[in-house]
């Protein structure tokens, strides 16, 4: 499975939660699948995903799943210790690992080589880090909202992307209109 | 006056409940001073382009955020502030040790504070240079006009500001 394969099969799930997706081609196809309000479409700044969503967690009791990916993660590891320090219950960071750059040409990461971001989220100190596979990934995302305990999931896929269009919508507006989901 | 306690007065009164920091020992007084108000919720940052992804979604969860930083982490930040900050036009409150001013003990620190200014010209940032003891008189209504425009504004503080490098 690919990326846009498991966020379809997600799709469900993630429709009723405020989500936080990262840059490019992740944020394209999930706008493409399911676009809502609740979801907040990164259309710059590599690695800042799992930040934003940390931040909305702890300023706000709903729940906030954060779509980010091994490349977004490994851009900004210093993430892994501020979250594992500022415990979010309802916060849940779903890294799709699919071992590449996909937004940039499916360039190799070193999550596809040596590194286990499950492993540096541990060491970090998070306390529940799920590793599973693309298959899996729904299971364990709707098990990670009922636990309503701060969960890190990665989500082991194959590396690709499906063609989607560029995100057109202002920025302002997709700020606006996730602030006021956000508030509902 | 104590200026530590003063910050972080104008700071709660402006209903700013969510900081972030990454130090600078001119900012040790005021960083302590925010970790033990329970008011605020102070959260660490590694890294200044991180802090400001946390502040991002502070602010859309309902909190009015800040951070504090030094400048050369004006450097690390901004693709940050032109694509996330500015972009989604979203307010922040920057509180910046303005290194390698005047009673700069530490010359590396120059090479950042000879850019400062010009690069957040360059951003069309508004910033505000605390100097003299007595421009903390104006934080409260730089924090007003940050929230008003929905806007990262910076307000550097320099080593005269805070009493001399390490004077304190």
């Amino acid at each position: 499975m690919i990326r846009s394969e498991i966020l379809k099969e997600i799709a469900p799930i993630l429709r009723d939660q405020l989500v936080v997706c990262n840059i490019g081609i992740p944020s394209q196809e999930l706008h493409a699948i399911d676009d809502q309000p609740t979801n907040f479409y990164m259309l710059g700044t590599m690695g800042l995903a799992s930040s934003i969503g940390l931040g909305l967690a702890l300023s706000q009791p709903k729940p906030v799943i954060v779509i980010d990916g091994d490349g977004s993660i490994l851009t900004n590891l210093g993430t892994l210790p501020t979250i594992a320090n500022n415990v979010a219950e309802n916060y849940i960071l779903l890294i799709i690992d699919n071992g590449s750059y996909g937004s940039t040409g499916d360039q190799p990461t070193y999550a596809g080589r040596k590194t286990s971001l499950s492993k540096m989220a541990q060491a970090a100190g998070c306390e529940r880090v799920i590793e599973c596979n693309a298959a899996e990934t729904g299971r364990v995302l709707q098990e990670a909202l009922d636990a309503k305990q701060m969960t890190i999931i990665v989500s082991k896929c194959e590396s690709g992307n499906a063609k989607m269009p560029v995100i057109t919508m202002d920025p302002v507006v997709i700020r606006d209109r996730f602030m006021k989901a956000v508030q509902a | 006056m104590n200026i530590d306690k003063k910050i972080a007065d104008d700071l709660v009164a402006n209903d700013i409940s969510f900081v972030t920091t990454v130090p600078c020992k001119q900012l040790a007084g005021v960083i302590a001073e925010i970790d033990q108000r329970d008011d605020i919720f102070h959260i660490p940052s590694n890294k200044e382009d991180e802090g400001m992804g946390l502040c991002a979604g502070a602010w859309m969860g309902g909190k009015r955020p800040a951070i504090i930083m030094q400048n050369t982490a004006i450097g690390v930040t901004i693709n940050t502030l032109a694509t996330l900050i500015q972009y989604y036009r979203m307010p922040l409150p920057m509180l910046i040790s303005y290194r390698g001013e005047l009673r700069e003990p530490v010359a590396c620190q120059v090479e950042m504070a000879v850019h400062t200014k010009a690069l957040l010209a360059q951003l069309n940032i508004p910033t505000y240079h605390f100097h003299h003891r007595s421009d903390v008189e104006e934080l409260d209504n730089i924090l007003k006009y940050t929230f008003m425009c929905n806007k990262p504004v910076a307000i550097l503080t320099d080593a005269n500001f805070w009493g001399g490098y390490g004077d304190q």
